[in-house]
């Protein structure tokens, strides 16, 4: 951007065209990538309210909290195993991560079919995901738990339960809309003169909502 | 900022993401270890807070392929989150006197 040039156009246009015009720090990044990064700074914060109010509640209490891994273990096959859906739903997320790093790198290559393909299998592991939270919350509501109560112990454990799984799961859904979407268009060759940037940068908003996971695992279901 | 991006595409060798696929396999299995083998205490929180942080690193740094952007683009996304830490000292001493105070008067 040249800034020794006057403002030429005014009034909305003006204002809009003022804002563009800004001297860009970050080379070699686009806009798109910057803003979805910005964006994903933001979520950054969201999510460590979350953590932080969960903690604070946790270490408030003088009510014992529930054992995570109880409250989460299956019985499969006459097996009673500590927090195995929790492990499952982690898996299927990592999995989901490695498919959506193969579709950049397929995308970059201009194997737009591809990559298209990768995006389409990385979206039906996060629906898997979904569907297992979706199991996950029916088990425990069935079990009494509820956001102001529940009979295994501290109260807070519902809340921030609820709040914290079900603000990432509607992540995990967006997401899955997102690729989708992206997915279809790759496939349709929208993006052959603009180049496949677009695949990292959906990718992006994929390997965030994998990155928040290992934090909810480890702070919510393992601590 | 430039916009045909695509000039100068990112290629990695595939088998790095392989790689990184397979470690982050292997540091979940092990963070579901500590729950499994009933590690309690201070093994147990440091090894969570060891095996998050390996994960973590290795999602942003691979998969968002931050160690390939430039400097000034890595400090401005990577380093605002470390004012968290404020966040969490304050809620942290905060929440201990809460929790003291419950003791001494409902306890």
């Amino acid at each position: 951007m040249d800034n020794t040039t006057q403002p030429t156009t005014r009034g909305m246009n003006g204002l809009i065209e003022d804002w563009v015009s800004d001297k860009d720090a970050f080379k070699n990044v686009s806009w798109g990538k910057t803003m979805m990064w910005i964006f994903l700074l933001s979520d950054t914060f969201i999510f460590s309210c979350f953590l932080v109010g969960y903690m604070s509640v946790r270490m408030t209490t003088d009510v014992p909290w529930p054992n995570t891994s109880e409250v989460f273990a299956l019985t499969i096959a006459g097996e009673h195993i500590p927090l195995i859906l929790i492990a499952i739903m982690t898996f299927v997320l990592i999995t989901s991560s490695g498919t959506m790093a193969m579709a950049v790198n397929c995308g970059y290559r201009r194997q737009r079919k591809q990559a298209a393909i990768l995006m389409l299998v990385t979206a039906v592991f996060g629906v898997c995901f979904v569907g297992m939270q979706a199991f996950e919350w029916t088990k425990l509501i069935e079990e009494g738990v509820r956001p102001w109560g529940n009979p295994m112990g501290a109260p807070q454990f519902g809340a921030a339960f609820f709040m914290i799984t079900g603000f990432h799961g509607f992540h995990v859904s967006i997401g899955v809309i997102y690729l989708t979407v992206v997915a279809l268009k790759v496939l349709r060759g929208d993006y052959e003169e603009r180049g496949y940037e677009i695949v990292e940068i959906t990718g992006l908003y994929w390997h965030f909502v994998d990155l928040v996971w290992v934090f909810i695992f480890a702070f919510f279901y393992l601590w | 900022m430039q916009n045909n991006t695509d000039t100068q595409p990112q290629q990695h060798p595939i088998s790095l993401y392989f790689k990184v696929w397979g470690l982050l396999f292997v540091l979940s299995s092990f963070s579901y270890l500590v729950d499994y083998m009933q590690y309690q205490g201070i093994l147990r929180w440091t090894l969570i807070l060891v095996f998050m942080f390996l994960k973590a690193g290795l999602i942003v740094a691979v998969f968002m392929h931050m160690v390939w952007e430039r400097i000034a683009f890595t400090l401005a996304i990577l380093s605002p989150p470390l004012c968290l830490l404020v966040l969490i000292a304050l809620m942290a001493s905060e929440a201990s006197y809460t929790n003291l105070n419950r003791f001494i008067f409902f306890g």
